[in-house]
């Protein structure tokens, strides 16, 4: 199994949530998140007096998959959550050592 | 002298009735207006201290506070016949020319007590904003006691009461230019200075946490501004009017000229700089209320919105921490106001101008300007003074001194002063 993470543009969630969804796939966590990267931050102007504010408003997506699955999940958050210009965020896959469903008691892929 | 029953005007009464509980509602809104504008975790921190002024300073007013603003003829200070608020009928300020100066008020003197005291409240909470963040509650809860009777007592007499010394010279002052911002800026520049910068001022950034509030809090502030200044006429008439229109076309011209200046300086028009014009002109019509007309408020609107924007950047320039531009606002703009009433005041708009009308009208000359120098002078320096003075007394004789440890500061005024937060997200 493998875990989808994807640091997105929060504007872009509901896109990139249709997208994934779109693929069969049956859950998804998010997260309100504060990070930069190359596009750093922006500017903020209180009377008169800037600030310079580094950590963006993101959403944080993970995606817990099959192995076959991630690559394809992974494109899929690609390519909807693109807008072309810079601050667009990252996705990566990680690997995941075991998984169970609370409820059922399930474990591996029957749990996803 | 006694109230004579049957002077009084209902309508009068009335308006200043109201006007009493829209000059109280202006403290709530002071405290939201600057609530937003601190961190969140100093924002009740901050309502507490603008909060608390209307429990104790009320108290205070009743006991003593009135009594020597308003009682005797002496023109320093009152005295202490109208101690404890105990004969109602007669707590008129005496005239000491015998013109008996409140024998035409048509407005029971108890009514009087109660507008008053609303100004006594207000007043020490503006010098919140400067020393937001990081006084000790304790060291405040002092503070604003004897600042209450020992600056704005006076003050407010030497103004406000028909004997007080400025009163008699001549020198204008129709709701508080001077007794109100004037007084409570100087005093947030020494206290200031007394209680040092914020912890990482200027380097680290302190953005306000929710400029909602801070418009919320502007709102409260200029509706509750009708009943400071037209409320100040004691009479629902047409100066009552006169002072209502002034009022808000200052507060319009003052939001117009803060943000043309904030837009050709930095780019964009902010909500924080139409809430900041919109006081500026606030305050600066304050004292010119009710002695201008015409197109007059809009100058001084213009004028305030656009000198207090330039005025706030002096801190950074001399390296004062005041937090939230009290100085800038309130002291700058009360000067402003107080000023240009030298330029405007018009005895047919209000006969008390007299045979000194201001610069800019006809048959006008500078004595007026004088007078309102002199007033603005003798502000400065005792109110200055006596600030400086209360606050090193109480850095001595306080066990924990006025400012909160560096530990504290870093936790923020609504843990480690009041053992609570402003905002629970969630379930605990």
């Amino acid at each position: 199994m493998k875990l989808v993470v994807a640091i997105i543009k929060p504007f872009k969630l509901d896109d990139v949530k249709a997208a994934v969804q779109n693929l069969g796939v049956q859950g998804m966590t998010i997260t309100e998140v504060q990070g930069f990267g190359r596009q750093r931050g922006h500017t903020e102007v209180y009377r008169g007096a800037e600030y310079t504010i580094d950590f963006v408003p993101k959403v944080r997506m993970e995606v817990l998959c099959d192995d076959d699955a991630a690559a394809t999940v992974a494109q899929s958050i690609i390519e909807s959550a693109r807008t072309g210009k810079i601050g667009d965020g990252k996705v990566w896959v990680v690997p995941v050592e075991a998984a169970w469903r609370i409820r059922t008691g399930e474990s591996g892929p029957d749990a996803l | 002298m006694e109230f004579d029953v049957a002077n009084l005007n209902a309508g009068d009464t009335a308006w200043v009735l109201v006007s009493a509980a829209l000059v109280l509602f202006m403290t709530p809104g002071l405290a939201f207006f600057y609530g937003g504008m601190v961190r969140s975790k100093h924002v009740l921190g901050m309502l507490m201290q603008n909060f608390f002024s209307m429990g104790l300073v009320s108290v205070i007013w009743a006991v003593a506070g009135y009594s020597l603003a308003f009682g005797g003829t002496g023109k320093w200070i009152g005295n202490l016949d109208f101690f404890g608020l105990t004969d109602a009928a007669t707590m008129y300020p005496a005239d000491p020319a015998g013109v008996e100066w409140f024998a035409i008020f048509t407005i029971p003197p108890l009514v009087f007590v109660a507008y008053q005291m609303m100004f006594a409240i207000i007043t020490p909470a503006l010098i919140t904003g400067a020393i937001a963040d990081r006084m000790r509650f304790s060291a405040w809860v002092w503070f604003l006691g004897l600042w209450a009777i020992l600056v704005y007592s006076p003050v407010a007499h030497w103004v406000f009461s028909p004997a007080g010394w400025l009163f008699e010279r001549g020198a204008l002052d129709f709701a508080g230019g001077t007794v109100v911002h004037i007084n409570a800026g100087i005093a947030a520049l020494v206290a200031v200075l007394v209680l040092g910068k914020r912890k990482g001022w200027p380097n680290k950034p302190m953005p306000p946490h929710s400029l909602p509030l801070t418009m919320l809090g502007t709102g409260i502030l200029w509706f509750g501004w009708f009943g400071f200044n037209a409320g100040s006429a004691l009479a629902a008439n047409g100066l009552a009017g006169q002072a209502l229109m002034n009022t808000h076309m200052a507060a319009a011209a003052a939001m117009l000229g803060w943000l043309i200046i904030e837009r050709l300086k930095g780019g964009h028009a902010t909500t924080l700089g139409a809430a900041s014009g919109a006081v500026a002109g606030l305050v600066a019509i304050t004292p010119c209320a009710g002695y201008v007309g015409g197109l007059a408020p809009v100058y001084i609107g213009l004028v305030a919105g656009v000198v207090c924007f330039l005025a706030i950047s002096l801190k950074n320039k001399f390296g004062y921490d005041d937090s939230l531009d009290v100085v800038g606002v309130h002291l700058v703009g009360g000067i402003v106001g107080s000023l240009l009433l030298g330029f405007f005041a018009d005895p047919s708009i209000n006969a008390i101008v007299g045979a000194n009308p201001g610069v800019l009208i006809k048959d006008g000359g500078t004595n007026l300007l004088v007078d309102q120098l002199t007033a603005v002078g003798a502000t400065l320096i005792f109110s200055g003074l006596v600030t400086f003075a209360i606050l090193k007394v109480l850095a001595l004789v306080l066990p924990g001194g006025i400012r909160v440890s560096d530990e504290d500061e870093e936790r923020g005024l609504d843990l480690s002063q009041h053992s609570e937060v402003g905002y629970s997200y969630a379930e605990r």
